[in-house]
C-alpha cells in the first residue's frame, strides 16, 4: 500500500516558472503548496546560466542566472514556500494524483487540488537531427557542455565547432573561448541566426568567431574522439551543395539545435498537446485540457527571455487560485485562437473572453514592416518580427466576444 | 585616429547597423539610429566594455565551481587578462551574493562579486 497525502497545489519544477508560480500562489493566499524538483537545489537551468541578461523586466537590472534565481529563492523563503527536493515525479493521472519518489521518503502518492506543470525543456539530441558520420566521444549538446563547465568544472574540449546558432550555442561559444578553447566556427542551417542579435554581437563578433549561415555538418570524423567535422553549404531546401564541403579539424562538436518541452508527464495524463509548440493546449489562465492542471514556462512553449517565463508562472498561479476557489470560467464558453500559415505558433489556444488576453506569438519567417491581425477587430504594426523573438500582444476582450467563432491570428509584411 | 567600424546596435532586439568613425576628436555615425543607440555606439566605438561573468573554484564539498561577475563592465581588451587572474581564485563558505571576491580587478576600479550564496 503506497502512502498517500493530500495538498491543495503541487508545482512540478523549481526553475524560473515554478519559483514564480509558487511565490505568486503564496501571495494569493494559497497556503498548502509544495514545489517538487528532482535536483538537489532549486533554481533549475538558471544555476548553470552564469551569463548576464536576466531580469531586465522583472528587476530593471541586468542579472546573471544564479542571481535571478537567488532573488526568487529569497522571495520564496519570505513567503514560506515548501520544497520537496531530490524528488522525482514519476506519474500524474487525470484525477491529479501524483506518484513521486525520493531517497528520503520513498514512494508515495500525492492527491492535489491543482497542479502547475513547470518542468522546462530538454535539448534536441544528435539522434533527432541525423548527422552522418562516426559516433566518437566529443559530441555534446550545448546545455550539457554548459553544465560541465559552469557547475562541474570540466572543459569538454579545446578545439570546438558549434552546430546551431541558438542562444545557448552562442553563449557557449563565448564561454569556451574565455576558458581558453578555440571555437573554430558556428554553423547555422538557416539563412539567418536563430539567437538574439545581442548574442551574435557579444558572443561571436567580440571574439572573431565565424558564423556560417546556410551551413550544416555533412560528416563527423574520428574513431575514439572527434578529429574533424566537414561543414557544407545548403540550399533553401537544406540540401547540401556539392563542392562546398570544408573540413575543420576539431576535438569537440557542440549541438545547439533546439529545445523540446519536457512533457512526458503531461502526455501520459492525457493533456491535449499542440504540435507546433510541443507543449500543452491551454486557456488564457494557462489551464490545460485537464481541469485543475496548468502549464507554464518552457514546458508550455520555449521562451527567449526568463522574465517572460516568470510572468507565465504568475499567470498559472492565478489560474490555480481561481480553480481552487471554484471561480474558473466555464470551458464551454471559451473562444478558440487559430494561427494561419504565416504564424509559427501562438499561445494560449483558447480564451475566456472575460479579460483582455495576452497572446504569445512567433512568426514563421523574419519580416519587416509587419502587421499582425487578431480576428477582425485588432491589428498591431511592428517595424520588424523574427521567429527568434516572441511577440507578446495584449488583445482587448471585445475582439474575442464579437467573434462568434474561432479567432484567427495572421500577419503580413515584407 | 581609429578607423571606421561597422557596428551593430544591441540596445534593443532590432539590431540596427551603423558606420562609426572619428573626425577631429568627435565620434560620427551614419545610419538610422535612435538616441539610445547613438550613445551606446559612441561608447562602443571609443572603448567597448563588457560585464565579465565566469566561475571560480569552490572549496565547498558539494559544488566545484562558484559563479561570479564584475560589478560593472570592464574594458573588452581586459577580458582575457581578467580570466587569468580569476583562474586561481578560490572561495570558501560562507559567501553571500554580492560579496566582493576580488577587489579592484586589474586596477580597473571594478570589483568581482559573488552571484550566489555559498553556505556550509
Amino acid at each position: 500500500m503506497i502512502r498517500k497525502t493530500k495538498i491543495d497545489l503541487a508545482i512540478i519544477g523549481s526553475g524560473p516558472a515554478g519559483l514564480a508560480a509558487a511565490v505568486e500562489a503564496k501571495r494569493l493566499g494559497l497556503k498548502d503548496l509544495v514545489v517538487f524538483d528532482r535536483d538537489e537545489k532549486p533554481g533549475g537551468i538558471l544555476r548553470q546560466c552564469i551569463h548576464a541578461g536576466f531580469g531586465l523586466e522583472k528587476f530593471q537590472e541586468e542579472l546573471t542566472g544564479p542571481e535571478y534565481a537567488h532573488r526568487y529563492l529569497k522571495m520564496a523563503e519570505t513567503v514560506g514556500v515548501d520544497f520537496s527536493l531530490n524528488t522525482t515525479v514519476l506519474e500524474m493521472d487525470k484525477d491529479r494524483v501524483l506518484t513521486v519518489v525520493s531517497e528520503k521518503a520513498g514512494l508515495r502518492q500525492v492527491e492535489c487540488g491543482s497542479i502547475i506543470l513547470a518542468m522546462g525543456c530538454r535539448e534536441r539530441p544528435r539522434g533527432a537531427i541525423g548527422i552522418p558520420g562516426t559516433r566518437p566521444a566529443g559530441i555534446f549538446t550545448a546545455g550539457h557542455a554548459q553544465r560541465l563547465i559552469n557547475i562541474e568544472g570540466y572543459m569538454p574540449g579545446r578545439a570546438v565547432v558549434v552546430l546551431g546558432s541558438g542562444d545557448i550555442g552562442l553563449i557557449m561559444a563565448r564561454r569556451l573561448t574565455l576558458e581558453g578553447a578555440q571555437v573554430k566556427a558556428v554553423a547555422e542551417v538557416l539563412p539567418y541566426p536563430s539567437g538574439l542579435v545581442r548574442n551574435v554581437v557579444q558572443c561571436l563578433h567580440d571574439f572573431n568567431i565565424p558564423l556560417l549561415l546556410s551551413h550544416t555538418v555533412a560528416e563527423v570524423h574520428g574513431d575514439r574522439r572527434v578529429e574533424a567535422v566537414t561543414l557544407v553549404r545548403v540550399d533553401e531546401r537544406w540540401n547540401p551543395v556539392q563542392g562546398t564541403e570544408q573540413r575543420i579539424e576539431c576535438d569537440t562538436l557542440l549541438l545547439s539545435v533546439g529545445l523540446i518541452p519536457e512533457n512526458e508527464l503531461s502526455k501520459a495524463a492525457g493533456v491535449a498537446m499542440d504540435l507546433r509548440t510541443g507543449g500543452a493546449c491551454v486557456s488564457d489562465f494557462f489551464e490545460t485540457t485537464l481541469p485543475g492542471v496548468f502549464s507554464c514556462g518552457n514546458v508550455l512553449h520555449v521562451n527567449d527571455v526568463v522574465d517572460n517565463v516568470s510572468s507565465e508562472g504568475e499567470t498559472a498561479a492565478h489560474g490555480a487560485y481561481l480553480r481552487l476557489k471554484g471561480r474558473m470560467p466555464d470551458r464551454t464558453s471559451m473562444v478558440p485562437i487559430e494561427p494561419d500559415e504565416t504564424i509559427g505558433q501562438v499561445v494560449p489556444h483558447h480564451v475566456s473572453a472575460q479579460n483582455d488576453a495576452t497572446l504569445h506569438i512567433r512568426v514563421k519567417r523574419p519580416m519587416k514592416k509587419m502587421t499582425l491581425r487578431v480576428g477582425d477587430g485588432f491589428e498591431k504594426k511592428l517595424p520588424f518580427a523574427r521567429p527568434s523573438e516572441m511577440i507578446w500582444v495584449t488583445v482587448p476582450k471585445e475582439v474575442f466576444r464579437s467573434a462568434g467563432g474561432p479567432v484567427v491570428v495572421r500577419c503580413e509584411g515584407r | 585616429m581609429k578607423e571606421a567600424k561597422n557596428l551593430i546596435c544591441i540596445t534593443c532586439p532590432k539590431g540596427c547597423e551603423a558606420k562609426v568613425w572619428a573626425e577631429e576628436g568627435e565620434v560620427k555615425l551614419r545610419g538610422k539610429i535612435c538616441k539610445k543607440g547613438k550613445s551606446y555606439l559612441e561608447q562602443e566605438f571609443r572603448e567597448p566594455k563588457r560585464t565579465l561573468t565566469t566561475t571560480v573554484i569552490s572549496r565547498d564539498s558539494r559544488i566545484k565551481r562558484f559563479p561570479v561577475r564584475t560589478s560593472r563592465p570592464i574594458p573588452k581588451k581586459d577580458l582575457f587578462r581578467a580570466m587569468e587572474v580569476l583562474s586561481s581564485v578560490e572561495v570558501r563558505p560562507p559567501v553571500r551574493a554580492s560579496d566582493v571576491i576580488v577587489r579592484d580587478l586589474l586596477h580597473t576600479g571594478v570589483d568581482v562579486i559573488a552571484c550566489d550564496d555559498l553556505v556550509d
